[in-house]
């Protein structure tokens, strides 16, 4: 097959990371600001969103910063608006991102749900605070876990990742790009209020010293290219629309060719493959952080800022002589039930998040047969303290009903 | 080593700048590790106001500060609010001039004259960087050039000498 091309390049100055004036080095930073400034590492030249807090610190950056290296920042109308926009500067190209909080990562659904059926690359950020509906807006919550496995309707598969401290958010936010040109698929970015307005040292390396990711492009002349075709991976290589390709993108169920066909046998080509490109791919994306888990009999599984409390829990049940380990899934979804899985001694688990129960069904889903999952939480607005969680694990098993 | 250290006072006054400068201090210019949050919302435009800084020489784990080892007084709202913590705290700093504390947490703090030291320096503004330069000689917990040098980049560059004075003025009182 030939490499040669007919077709023209893309305008530089949306796919090459511009480093016009770097800011690289040690700074001191919020986990937004740290969000906003790995995005731009990343080669993220769009942001489309609608202020919100606790979310606005990132747009507030990216309006300040984009413009120095040659990209576009918009306020939108609305979060509907605001995900369909990344959506087409995606698809000419650019990476794109915005960043939103419980009510408008909710509006972000329908056009969410576009993203996975079109396989659109692009970043979905929501820093969580307490809900449902406008709730609390300035304080904590980690409440919209569920949906960002579940939200938008029909079947696909979320990849959600969620950091627990400024500098992880500057390297998570660059993963969730590399993500999501890889599989070419929207990642969300899962903060919360507290690792967004936390400010923590951050290390910013040089370009270039973190590797970055491009999503597989069309190689074959135009005449040869399908939209749809996917490669052995299971990923379609991507035309770019105003590249030179026949590009045809639709929300319907359809073809190699991005043709609506609304059958049952295009159907069940096409979104069994959706989710198995995610499943099949774990590797691209899973991150796990484990600590004390060799020896350890009970597991505390947190993510976000909840891993840190629960990092305090295990030191303080270790010097009570407790087998106490923290399993954090920092790719939350797919959940890394494996890994979880093979941790051997197990035979109790506390789920620790700020809602009243999400992850923990997963959890339970997969530990239930083998070991006791108890779920410790609250309905969100303060972080769920270390000793909570030790409680939890000290407390006794409970009789079988 | 792990200290929590916390401002509280009037939103307005400097405080959540204050716990920036200690936090970007700690984290830019030593090796130890700082993290610092916030009350956010209206209540830092005005109201009662608090921001809090965990400094230790090992990575923080939780960042949620419960029982401050420095409590820095602001306002007597503040003080209200926060007495029985001053009560337990190593160390209290407070503005003699706006604070009234109970007599038994006053004998062990360092009442200072924050805000009419930086009337004298012909600015009510800088109070907190006064207090600053006071907390940075009462608590030890990290170097006076550190806490100058994040100072100098934090503030306006119109505004560095008058805010070094103030510094050095705090450190002296």
């Amino acid at each position: 097959m030939s490499e040669a091309r007919s077709v023209t390049e893309p305008p530089n100055l949306i796919l090459s990371p511009v480093w016009d004036r770097p800011r690289t080095g040690t700074q001191f930073l919020s986990g937004d600001h740290a969000c906003a400034e790995g995005a731009l590492y990343a080669g993220c030249r769009f942001f489309a969103g609608y202020p919100i807090t606790p979310a606005t610190e990132i747009a507030e950056r990216l309006a300040e910063r984009l413009p120095e290296v040659g990209g576009q920042y918009i306020q939108m109308e609305d979060e509907i608006a605001s995900m369909i926009a990344i959506l087409g500067a995606s698809v000419t190209g650019a990476k794109s991102m915005t960043a939103t909080s419980g009510p408008g990562f909710s509006l972000m659904m329908e056009n969410l749900g576009l993203a996975y059926m079109m396989e659109v690359p692009t970043v979905v950020v929501d820093v969580q605070r307490g809900g449902p509906s406008t709730g609390l807006p300035t304080t904590v919550g980690q409440q919209d876990m569920m949906q960002a496995r579940f939200g938008p309707h029909g079947d696909f598969t979320s990849i959600s990742l969620s950091p627990q401290s400024p500098q992880e958010a500057f390297n998570l936010t660059i993963h969730a790009f590399n993500v999501a040109e890889r599989l070419r698929t929207p990642v969300l970015l899962m903060m919360d209020e507290v690792v967004g307005h936390m400010h923590e040292r951050v290390v910013i390396p040089p370009p270039g010293e973190i590797p970055l990711v491009a999503r597989p492009r069309a190689t074959v002349p135009p005449e040869e290219y399908h939209t749809y075709r996917p490669g052995p991976d299971l990923v379609p290589p991507m035309a770019l629309a105003g590249e030179g390709y026949s590009v045809l993108f639709t929300g319907l169920t359809h073809d190699e060719d991005g043709r609506p066909v609304t059958t049952y046998a295009a159907q069940k080509v096409l979104v069994p493959r959706l989710r198995d490109k995610i499943l099949k791919n774990r590797d691209v994306y899973e991150r796990l952080g484990l600590y004390k888990t060799e020896d350890a009999t009970t597991l505390v599984v947190a993510y976000g800022i909840t891993a840190r409390s629960a990092r305090r829990a295990v030191d303080l049940g270790r010097e009570k002589g407790l087998a106490l380990g923290l399993f954090r899934p920092i790719s939350v979804w797919p959940f890394p039930a494996e890994q979880l899985r093979s941790l051997k001694n197990v035979t109790k688990i506390v789920v620790a998040e700020i809602n009243l129960g999400q992850v923990v069904l997963e959890v339970r889903r997969i530990a239930g047969p083998y070991a006791e999952v108890v779920h410790v939480g609250n309905p969100g607005g303060q972080v769920i303290s270390p000793e909570t969680i030790l409680e939890a694990c000290m407390s006794p098993r409970r009789a079988k009903p | 080593m792990r200290k929590e250290v916390r401002f509280a006072g009037f939103g307005g006054q400097g405080v959540i700048l204050s716990a920036f400068i200690l936090g970007r201090a700690v984290s830019v210019h030593t090796p130890m590790h700082a993290t610092m949050t916030q009350s956010y919302g209206p209540e830092s435009r005005g109201g009662s106001c608090e921001a809090d800084v965990v400094v230790g020489d090992a990575e923080i784990d939780t960042p949620m500060v419960t029982h401050p080892d420095v409590l820095v007084l602001l306002s007597q709202e503040a003080a209200t609010k926060h007495m029985d913590q001053a009560r337990a705290a190593s160390l209290v700093l407070s503005d003699v001039d706006l604070v009234h504390l109970d007599d038994d947490v006053a004998q062990k703090a360092h009442q200072l004259p924050f805000t009419r030291t930086a009337d004298g320096l012909g600015r009510r503004i800088v109070a907190n960087v006064v207090m600053l330069g006071a907390f940075t000689n009462a608590s030890q917990i990290v170097p006076r050039e550190a806490m100058e040098a994040a100072l100098r980049e934090t503030v306006k560059a119109s505004t560095r000498e008058l805010n070094m004075k103030a510094f050095d003025a705090g450190a002296r009182l």
